[in-house]
């Protein structure tokens, strides 16, 4: 079944046109990945998808809703969660509040309730900490619940990040460079997290990705983008041989 | 019952307790200051919640006070008071003859400053940052200039005289009634703004501070909580107006320019942005000091009288508390139990390694 649906969006700033005619589509239970070189346009087809941009033309469909329109507070309440590729963690906060905001959406309670300690609130508040902390167990940052989260190791930021976006109960998780700045090993554990959180969480992925190990190993399926055009689109190895994306990638060789 | 609510519970005692005392043992003048102090500590807290809580640099402060300040005093005044007032432009058709008593009149002060609050906060909170600043600070100003042009309403500037103080507390008759409604006030403000910060709201409000962007991906309907923090923080300072100008007994527009936001904008500072208790210390230090000082302008120790030199010290003062406490007295953290404790145990522990 399809879950998101990307249909000829083209995103202009002023004289910039910085993704043209971008399709996307993306099924259930799926790991796609976008990749392209720097400046291709793959963080503006995330922040066009979640809302942050209202692209120039086309649409964006998630489960069949038109959401092109859509604030991203908004999308995020429909279950399109995403991580940022500067780690925008609440950095005065802890750990745990970190988790415990994203769960503020799901909150019924109104204010009053909510000021008063009400009984429908407290039983609330205590989902929320219990979530929040089987969240925190399942990505072992438990320890560092306490933490300030801008104290954490870059490793772990990037993870809580994770934490943060899965707190919001998303369908879709949108991952905008996960392992930029982590090494070799940690990049492995990326990996392996990405497979769990995905399995656990019945979730589909879409990431945006510079090492190629780690997207060549997750990903079933892969985007190319290179200065706002989709040039290429399929497996890993299909990709690895196109000779267009080796080009966009590597450049021409040319005959002097 | 939690050992949260137990401590609560304990430092409210405590503070009845020094209110009793103060009662009978001060004179008129301190017990003004006494209560000068309560209400700061409602403007500080109020304040605090949309500009440390919240981050959003919102300074229309002064013109929910004086919205609140007004309502109440021309819901109180009775109507002969009234017609002694108004001899320019007599006061229009309902107005003139309602006299309510001192609860009410409150209540309906602070939901008048917080329509206010959110009337100058739905236009204002779609900027950020110092064009917010700039809107709300034009909007506070608006908001007296129409006080002072509105003559038929709110005597224009020619102000309000005569406006009556609680002589009840409740149902009883106090010696100080006021005094008991301030710090009451003052009370209730501040557990409802530490109950609302510990809730999920003040969770999300904290959020919006730290980073909007990340905020608003994480669900959180920004310009409603925005919206939110600006409604409430504005219905404490309409309460906040109401007790003022009861304890002053005439207001005029001038008393509300914007040097009160920026005063009270000054405590919160140095109390520390994101601190309740924070603000309460510095509320009730700031205002007693600048009484306190007042000796330095008679002259003292052999010098002549030098009007204004208090302000100078005082700006001393505030110089020296911003180079050694950048983040104000108390960060964006709160006064607790264990720090305290920790603070007392640190020389302990010391002299005992001494040994």
């Amino acid at each position: 079944m399809s879950l998101l649906e990307v249909k000829d969006v083209t995103m202009q700033f002023g004289g910039l046109t910085a993704v043209t005619n971008f399709n996307l589509h993306i099924n259930n239970d799926e790991i796609v990945g976008l990749i392209g070189p720097n400046g291709a346009g793959k963080t503006t087809c995330f922040n066009v998808i979640t809302g942050e941009y209202i692209p120039s033309k086309g649409s964006v469909f998630f489960e069949k809703k038109d959401i092109t329109k859509a604030r991203s507070d908004q999308v995020t309440k429909l279950g399109i969660a995403r991580t940022f590729q500067n780690i925008r963690l609440f950095k005065d906060l802890t750990v745990l509040e970190n988790v415990l905001i994203a769960n503020h959406l799901n909150v019924k309670s109104n204010l009053f309730t909510a000021i008063f300690k009400l009984p429908k609130y407290q039983k609330e508040e205590r989902q929320m900490y219990e979530k929040s902390l089987d969240l925190l167990k399942e990505l072992k940052l438990e320890r560092f619940k306490n933490e300030k989260s801008s104290s954490l190791p870059y490793g772990l930021q990037r993870r809580l990040e994770i934490a943060r976006a899965l707190a919001t109960q998303p369908k879709l998780l949108l991952l905008d460079e996960p392992a930029a700045g982590m090494n070799p090993q940690e990049s492995i554990e990326l990996m392996k997290l990405i497979n769990e959180i995905k399995e656990k969480f019945n979730l589909t992925i879409f990431m945006i990705e510079h090492h190629m190990p780690v997207i060549m190993g997750v990903c079933k399926r892969i985007l190319v983008l290179d200065h706002g055009l989709t040039i290429a689109e399929g497996t890993p190895k299909e990709i690895q041989t196109n000779p267009k994306v080796i080009e966009a990638y590597l450049g021409v060789e040319t005959i002097a | 019952m939690s050992k949260k609510v137990i401590t609560s519970l304990i430092l409210i005692l405590i503070t009845i307790t020094l209110l009793i005392i103060a009662q009978n043992n001060l004179d008129s003048f301190s017990l003004r200051i006494l209560n000068l102090c309560g209400i700061y500590v409602i403007f500080a807290v109020s304040m605090n919640l949309i500009n440390g809580f919240t981050g959003q640099l919102a300074l229309g402060h002064a013109g929910f006070i004086a919205v609140g300040a007004y309502s109440y005093s021309l819901l109180v005044m009775d109507p002969q008071l009234k017609e002694m007032n108004f001899f320019l432009k007599p006061l229009i058709a309902p107005l003139n003859t309602v006299h309510w008593p001192f609860l009410p009149a409150l209540i309906l002060a602070g939901l008048m400053a917080a329509l206010a609050g959110f009337l100058v906060g739905a236009p204002a909170l779609r900027l950020r940052g110092d064009y917010l600043a700039i809107a709300t600070l034009g909007f506070g100003e608006i908001i007296r200039i129409i006080f002072t042009n509105t003559q038929s309403i709110t005597n224009g500037s020619l102000g309000l005289k005569g406006i009556p103080a609680p002589d009840k507390f409740l149902f009883f008759s106090m010696k100080n009634s006021l005094m008991w409604w301030v710090w009451i006030a003052a009370i209730i403000t501040v557990i409802f703004h530490f109950l609302l910060i510990d809730s999920s709201y003040g969770r999300a409000f904290k959020a919006i501070r730290e980073d909007e962007k990340a905020a608003q991906a994480m669900g959180i309907a920004l310009f409603k909580h925005k919206v939110m923090a600006m409604v409430i923080s504005s219905f404490f300072a309409g309460i906040g107006g109401a007790l003022l100008a009861s304890l002053i007994g005439t207001i005029d527009p001038l008393m509300f320019r914007f040097l009160l936001t920026f005063n009270i904008l000054l405590i919160v500072v140095v109390g520390g942005m994101g601190s309740i208790s924070g603000s309460i210390i510095s509320a009730i230090s700031i205002t007693i000091l600048m009484e306190v000082l007042r000796a330095l302008d008679q002259g003292f120790m052999g010098l002549p009288a030098l009007p204004g030199l208090r302000m100078v010290v005082f700006a001393l003062l505030l110089m020296s508390v911003v180079l050694f406490y950048p983040k104000g007295l108390m960060g964006n953290e709160e006064l607790s139990w264990n720090k305290l404790m920790n603070l007392l145990k640190k020389p302990l522990l010391l002299k005992e390694v001494k040994k």
